[in-house]
């Protein structure tokens, strides 16, 4: 295990120091690397950029920057009439959001209790809750399906929040408590002393292990806004879409339509993409620091 | 044995409860009953007009022993495996060649971690169909590509093929997660203490010397657990193959694997009536080969590291 302060710090700063190797290898990881980025990245950029182009230029010249005389928005405007993806934007960020705040309180309060107290279930209530970590929920599948038909909740987007939260909770509950640990006694046996309650405490704990707090958050949004699998099975109706199953049901709906599924693709891509930017250093730390212990 | 005067002293922790409560229950109710309830659906049938009862192992030996569901599960899981094989063949020693070349501290490491993550995050749906569009031999892409290098005998529609399709899908996939072994690795790798790159500098090794003689000795448990990872996310994968090929997982069940298999037989398909039961059933297989799976790990490669340790 490594303190959480090393690990934000070997994170994110890995090419601070000198090269490990001498400038003729250097040159070809230079090489490797530029050939892997590009790579990676081309597919993405090849679809963003025909999707500003008009129909006949995008199949003469696919990898051709949109000019003034072929750019044309006809793709945007098809999927703006034509889907509601302002809503399935709503909705999808309903259930990420409310799910995230779920995962980081309710595990931020597990973690606190197993880190913080040493009572006879502690051990075996973090073996519990990490069988999680390894076994997919998918494979619940039938069982929730039932589950959520008994609480009226089928086509809610309450479904999804719980499922996610549930799904959250246990590499949430074991990335935290190993945070929380890192937290120094005296702190806390000071405030105990000025007669702050244990709830108290927890709050003072909260802001100190905001940057675990951040890497949680970061780990378990990309998951739960990509997810295909529980949307179409729980929330499929029109009012409750999130944006990649409305993304799905119009692809398959336009398939032939290059201008409107490019546009829809890159209406997709574009929000994930600035996300990562924002949370990248949060999201590295996090499946770095998380992940491995 | 009950010592009431101390009882008094120390009163029933209830704030403990209070904190693990939320967390436990939510976790215990949406994931751990319907796994559980799963697997008991997975023992009961029922025949049309009469109630759901207890059938014991029948859904199983049905799965197992009926040409109607054996012959697709079995194709379910030997692509399964293809499929596993792929990403440890190709995903993970590139992601591990990626991780090294990224420790090694050159300028703009950063920026290329950035842009090699991308595709991981973005949704695989997504990935899927841009991929489908790029494979498209109506776009011409491929063909523009491969024409200039006279490769033009390439230029095949790789999706729709039936030999090709799995393996197709397989580097889409690859190409798309590679970022999370080359991340788990990259944090292992930073890890290693500076003075034994200061040692190999002195002794005038080259990368390939640093990389066998320091860095793969050192990460060795981050292979075992990104091979785990693997695993588990593999033999649980669904939403490539259900977005660019269907449930039906074409061409003629070419790509076919145990999570299209799984939705296909809870929810059925244009010939086939949907079955809770036999759903259930291939959840329950599934769930026997992650737990297999897992255990041999724990039991072989988990045990020995733990051994050479100490």
């Amino acid at each position: 295990m490594t303190a959480p302060g090393n690990v934000r710090g070997a994170a994110a700063t890995p090419s601070a120091e000198k090269p490990v190797v001498g400038r003729s290898t250097q040159v070809f990881a230079h090489l490797g690397l530029i050939l892997f980025s590009a790579l990676a990245t081309l597919p993405t950029l090849l679809i963003i950029m025909n999707s500003f182009k008009d129909r006949l230029s995008i199949f003469s010249h696919p990898f051709a920057l949109p000019t003034p005389s072929t750019f044309t928005l006809d793709g945007y405007h098809t999927v703006a009439t034509s889907a509601n993806f302002a809503l399935f934007f709503l909705n999808s960020l309903t259930v990420t959001v409310g799910s995230l705040l779920l995962i980081v309180l309710t595990s931020s309060m597990a973690a606190f209790a197993l880190s913080e107290y040493r009572f006879r279930l502690n051990t075996l209530t973090g073996l519990y809750l990490s069988i999680g970590i390894m076994v997919p929920i998918r494979l619940g599948t039938v069982g929730i399906l039932n589950l959520m038909v008994d609480l009226h909740l089928v086509n809610t987007l309450w479904a999804l929040i719980l499922v996610y939260t549930a799904q959250g909770i246990p590499l949430a509950v074991f990335v935290l408590t190993s945070f929380m640990r890192g937290v120094p006694r005296d702190l806390k046996e000071a405030a105990r002393i000025d007669g702050a309650s244990e709830y108290r405490i927890y709050g003072l704990i909260l802001p100190l292990i905001r940057p675990a707090l951040g890497a949680v958050t970061a780990i378990s949004m990309i998951p739960i806004w990509n997810d295909l699998w529980f949307p179409l099975i729980l929330a499929p109706g029109e009012k409750t879409k999130t944006v990649v199953l409305g993304a799905s049901a119009f692809l398959g709906q336009f398939v032939n339509d290059y201008n409107a599924v490019l546009a829809a693709l890159t209406l997709a891509i574009v929000p994930v993409v600035i996300l990562y930017v924002v949370f990248s250093r949060q999201l590295v730390s996090g499946i770095t620091g998380g992940a491995l212990k | 044995m009950t010592y009431p005067a101390r009882r008094v002293r120390r009163p029933f922790p209830w704030h403990i409860v209070v904190f693990l409560a939320p967390a436990v229950l939510i976790y215990t109710v949406v994931m751990i009953y319907p796994i559980l309830s799963s697997l008991w659906l997975s023992l009961r049938g029922q025949v049309p007009g009469s109630p759901e009862h207890f059938v014991g192992l029948a859904n199983y030996q049905r799965l197992l022993g009926t040409e109607l569901y054996a012959q697709p599960l079995w194709n379910a899981v030997r692509n399964n495996v293809v499929f596993f094989a792929l990403h440890m063949l190709v995903q993970n020693p590139v992601g591990l060649l990626l991780a090294v070349l990224l420790s090694f501290r050159l300028r703009g490491s950063a920026l290329y971690r950035t842009l090699l993550f991308t595709p991981t995050v973005l949704s695989v749906v997504i990935i899927g169909f841009a991929w489908k569009l790029i494979l498209n031999p109506a776009w011409g892409v491929q063909r523009s590509l491969l024409e200039p290098l006279h490769l033009g005998a390439l230029d095949q529609p790789w999706l729709g093929l039936p030999g090709s399709a799995l393996p197709t899908l397989g580097l889409i996939s690859v190409w798309q997660n590679i970022g999370i072994p080359m991340l788990l690795f990259l944090a292992a790798l930073v890890r290693i203490p500076e003075e034994l790159y200061e040692a190999a500098r002195l002794d005038g090794a080259g990368g390939w010397r640093i990389f066998r003689s320091i860095q793969l000795p050192l990460i060795l448990p981050t292979v075992g657990i990104v091979s785990v990872l693997t695993f588990v996310g593999n033999f649980n994968a669904f939403d490539l193959i259900y977005s660019v090929q269907g449930a039906l997982a074409g061409p003629n069940f070419a790509s076919d694997i145990l999570g299209t298999l799984f939705y296909r037989t809870f929810f059925g398909y244009q010939l086939q009536a949907g079955d809770p039961y036999m759903g259930a059933a291939v959840a329950g297989v599934m769930l026997l080969i992650i737990l297999t799976g897992l255990l041999l790990y724990l039991v072989t490669v988990q045990r020995r590291l733990t051994e050479v340790e100490l």
